[in-house]
């Protein structure tokens, strides 16, 4: 189960106005916690802009789906075209806004998030263009992998989707800002101490000024 | 003008060794039925592209299980684990493009061109150095227009010369593979005569399309999939 206030917090993320894409996984997931009639559009690389919430059976068209495969509706303002098309918004730098998941990401920016040597190569999907492309990378992951390890890095140590790309970094424990001096601590999980943090973080933190709550 | 054909005829153009395009991303836009008639004439050595491996089970997926694939040329297949496997052990050779580079890579073709100049992935492992040429000044990979023999599409509806309209994300892929291929097979439930679909809606012009075969969406492989909405 996904941390619920780490999907709220990232939702605020998500900006009137904005064109943003959702990638497969915990990023999609935002979708239930934006307002129906946020003013945005979402964008999902198999050819649509203005994706809605997820279809029920009732409402379901197979001919309509989101990257991860799943039936959606559609909102007022949508759009179907090709994959080129798709991807030359990517490219064109046409986002506002990506929210992606990592498997690491580092102090750099850098991210990590499409294949684990040996263990897991399913293919690059969208998400080296996503990366390279869109002007404000959010990644999205929980803090630690399922053995404990940190998933915040000095330097990542799979192969990369895209260099110095990473904007912010919301996990479950932490908001963290990419800046030239590294990675600056902005907001923490209720009850989480700095200490604390410092110790599930391979990555090192600064601090300017108190962390906020979320 | 007619192109209208029986499906057994069409797909029995396709010899052993082909290189395939089939259109669709997950389920929406793949020809299951082309694809089961290609499955039943048991063609082998194929090559195929495809954004993915479908699910385990359909569509191309079944190709590949029967030992009739040599090659695929995709993006993502994730959601695929016996094709993973068949990969992880050497059964199935997999080429990986980013997705919208694969698109372009058959737009490209598509449109009479050799290739094109792009930044993605530049400086990964999925760059070749030998690929990446200097620029006016800055670096740059070649990405080489990818062709194909043969294509299979799915349209929702499709007139006697061969115009098509694709439906939804049932697009995806379609009309720039039918642009890329030689020879360009299509299925559509909706038949209907040449004038009915108004020019300003047609996505495929009659003139990438080669012959048009009945699809009967009757067959569960084009209905909804349990588990993928909501409550």
């Amino acid at each position: 189960m996904p941390p619920e206030h780490l999907l709220r917090r990232a939702a605020r993320e998500i900006l009137p106005g904005q064109i943003v894409n959702l990638g497969i996984g915990l990023p999609t997931q935002l979708m239930a916690y934006l307002a129906p009639d946020a003013d945005v559009l979402i964008h999902s690389e198999n050819g649509v802009l203005g994706c809605g919430p997820q279809a029920t059976a009732a409402e379901a068209d197979p001919r309509l789906i989101d990257a991860g495969g799943a039936y959606i509706r559609t909102r007022t303002g949508a759009s179907f075209f090709d994959s080129a098309v798709s991807f030359a918004i990517v490219r064109r730098g046409r986002l506002d806004l990506s929210v992606m998941g990592a498997f690491e990401v580092d102090a750099l920016g850098n991210l990590a998030n499409w294949k684990i040597p040996g263990r897991f190569s399913p293919g690059i999907g969208g998400a080296m263009e996503l990366a390279q492309k869109t002007p404000r990378v959010l990644v999205l992951c929980t803090h630690n992998d399922k053995a404990g390890r940190s998933k915040v890095r000095r330097r990542c140590t799979l192969p990369l989707t895209a260099e110095r790309c990473v904007s912010r970094i919301i996990t479950d424990k932490a908001v963290l800002d990419v800046t030239a001096e590294g990675l600056v601590l902005r907001e923490i999980a209720a009850g989480l101490t700095v200490e604390a943090l410092r110790r599930d973080t391979e990555a090192e933190l600064l601090i300017d000024r108190e962390p906020e709550e979320f | 003008m007619d192109k209208y054909r029986e499906k057994a005829a069409a797909i029995a153009r396709i010899g052993d060794g082909a290189t395939i395009m089939v259109g669709g991303f997950g389920s929406p836009g793949t020809p299951f039925g082309l694809l089961a008639e290609l499955e039943r004439q048991g063609q082998r050595d194929l090559t195929i592209i495809k954004n993915d491996a479908n699910e385990a089970g359909i569509g191309v997926s079944r190709l590949i299980e029967a030992g009739q694939v040599r090659r695929l040329i995709t993006s993502h297949i994730g959601l695929n684990k016996r094709v993973v496997a068949l990969m992880n052990s050497g059964e199935l050779a997999v080429d990986f493009h980013p997705q919208g580079i694969l698109a372009e890579k058959i737009r490209c073709a598509g449109a009479g061109c050799l290739a094109f100049l792009s930044d993605i992935g530049l400086h990964s492992e999925i760059t070749d150095p030998g690929d990446v040429i200097e620029w006016r000044g800055r670096p740059a990979k070649v990405e080489a227009a990818l062709t194909a023999d043969f294509a299979l599409l799915h349209a929702e509806r499709a007139d006697s010369v061969g115009n098509l309209c694709y439906r939804a994300t049932a697009r995806n892929f379609s009309p720039l593979m039918a642009m890329a291929a030689d020879c360009v097979i299509v299925e559509a439930a909706g038949q209907v005569p040449a004038g009915s679909i108004d020019p300003d809606q047609v996505h495929t012009p009659g003139a990438f399309v080669d012959a048009v075969t009945d699809a009967d969406l009757s067959d569960p492989a084009y209905g909804l999939m349990e588990g993928r909405y909501a409550p």
